[in-house]
């Protein structure tokens, strides 16, 4: 981060402009902006990926489930995002239109790490320009595909992306670290990741924004049941997945599960 | 508004459209073909080029390939389908680095279609795709005309195969052999070159398996009974 003494040097204040130790600031502002979005984190598992934002409720007006954090880009991929909202949708519209793009071209779905590349070329485009902001965005990318199995990555604000078994952005970003960092990744199933991702967005919650209200929301990507192209390679499950909300019996049991953990008081681990 | 056919119409009353190419433009008229067997894919083609009735190249390679195990069997104008063939296979190239991965056969003959489709008044091309992957194993895709796209288990096209749509439905077996494959292949064109007069010269196969491309060849002074090297 910009130190004080870099501020109101006026290397901060364009895009495309280098400050003589060779940074970006306002890539690192975007950065800042994500820092206090709601946490957001995907797990990947052997049979899929599951995603989970806690999704911070500025007034009680607001219709409970409404202004979803998660968006489907295409069958097969969910992105998750924490930062400005605004820039998020535009994000997710772009990624709708790579998705679409790709099949009118190849009749074919996009591979989750093309749609990472792509997505991260665009973001960085919006570092170049001194008539364009970053995005004060941090998405995680999450899929499934025939020949890499599930897919996980995490695209910044400068355009890096990276493929990760566990990801974590947002305010809570550094005890969803910790707490991704116990799991087995990727050897557990979705089952197993839609309580642990639970757990860890309440955990998260409670150490950085006890005082706000938020709703847990959660997807996953897996293969649809009775799929035919389900195949065992690895270990890893591949094929095209589904991109869907966890249904809601599933999600009421892990909200359960997880403010049991909480009461349970600190680090107790929650074992299945 | 009454449309003037080009052409001869002759005294029996046939009409031979003899005016369809531009004059002294390059023709594959031609025998080609893609069928399945188990474990991968086989083109054949026969090598006649003809400009009218004249035998511009009597030893054509029709069978031409636009990634590792993607090949496709050219027929048409020969101008128009290398000039697709090319474009398809830096497409490909494209696909690979910027992808990481190889370009599936399905992904080369969504290429090839949208070339096909998009540019149909001015293109005179019918291709077949034929491609092996590990994941999907071989597969055969048929583009005629006017730029449809058709998965098939084995497809025929050229001038010669209307000849062979009766040997082909009668000898057709799913799942053969490597063996049995190059044998139903080299007997169908052998069919197609003997009835069709712009079909002729040798047979040349490729076949596509988790080995790779190789390529066959077939001599008519040996009644195309060799080994295919």
């Amino acid at each position: 981060m910009p130190s004080s003494t870099s501020i109101g040097t006026g290397y901060d204040l364009s895009n495309s402009v280098f400050s003589p130790d060779g940074r970006n600031f306002q890539v690192e502002y975007a950065t800042k902006a994500v820092e206090n979005g709601g946490t957001a984190i995907g797990i990947r598992c052997k049979d899929g990926v599951v995603l989970a934002v806690e999704k911070l409720i500025g007034s009680k007006l607001l219709v409970p489930g409404s202004n979803k954090r998660i968006a489907s880009v295409d069958n097969h991929i969910g992105i998750a995002c924490s930062g400005l909202v605004p820039d998020a949708r535009h994000f997710t519209s772009r990624a709708r239109s790579e998705a679409s793009n790709w099949r009118k071209l190849y009749r074919s779905p996009i591979p989750i790490s093309s749609m990472a590349d792509a997505m991260g070329g665009y973001a960085q485009a919006y570092t170049l320009y001194s008539s364009v902001r970053p995005f004060g965005v941090t998405a995680i990318i999450g899929g499934m595909d025939e020949a890499g199995g599930p897919g996980l990555w995490m695209v910044e604000p400068s355009g890096v992306g990276w493929g990760y078994f566990g990801a974590a952005t947002g305010r809570g970003r550094q005890a969803a670290k910790a707490e991704l960092e116990k799991l087995p990744l990727p050897n557990i199933t979705v089952e197993e990741a839609v309580k642990q991702a639970a757990r860890i967005i309440y955990f998260a919650h409670d150490d950085n924004s006890k005082d706000k209200d938020f709703e847990l929301e959660m997807t996953w990507v897996r293969l649809e049941k009775g799929s035919a192209e389900e195949l065992e390679e690895g270990g890893a499950t591949k094929g095209w997945g589904k991109h869907e909300e966890v249904p809601k019996e599933l999600v009421a049991e892990a909200e359960r599960l997880a403010k049991e953990s909480m009461e349970g008081g600190g680090d107790e681990e929650m074992e299945e | 508004m009454e449309s003037k056919p080009t052409g001869n119409l002759s005294i029996d009353g046939i009409h031979v459209d003899m005016e369809h190419l531009k004059k002294g433009e390059v023709n594959l008229g031609t025998s080609i073909m893609a069928a399945l067997f188990d474990g991968g894919v086989i083109l054949g083609a026969d090598s006649r080029t003809t400009t009218g009735s004249y035998i511009a190249n009597r030893v054509t390679d029709k069978l031409t390939q636009v990634h590792d195990t993607i090949w496709c069997c050219r027929s048409g104008s020969a101008a128009d389908t290398q000039a697709i063939a090319d474009i398809v296979h830096y497409y490909l190239q494209l696909y690979n680095v910027q992808n990481h991965e190889p370009p599936t056969t399905q992904v080369a003959a969504s290429i090839f279609q949208e070339l096909c489709y998009s540019n149909k008044d001015q293109l005179s091309a019918g291709m077949i795709i034929a491609g092996y992957d590990a994941r999907r194993k071989g597969e055969v895709y048929s583009i005629p005309l006017g730029g449809s796209l058709h998965k098939q288990r084995y497809a025929i096209g050229g001038s010669g195969s209307t000849y062979i749509y009766g040997y082909c439905d009668a000898n057709w077996k799913e799942n053969m052999t490597e063996a049995e494959c190059i044998e139903f292949v080299k007997g169908a064109l052998a069919e197609a070159v003997k009835w069709d007069g712009s079909s002729g010269g040798v047979i040349r196969m490729v076949v596509l398996t988790e080995r790779g491309a190789e390529r066959k060849i077939f001599f008519p002074d040996e009644s195309y009974k060799g080994n295919g090297q």
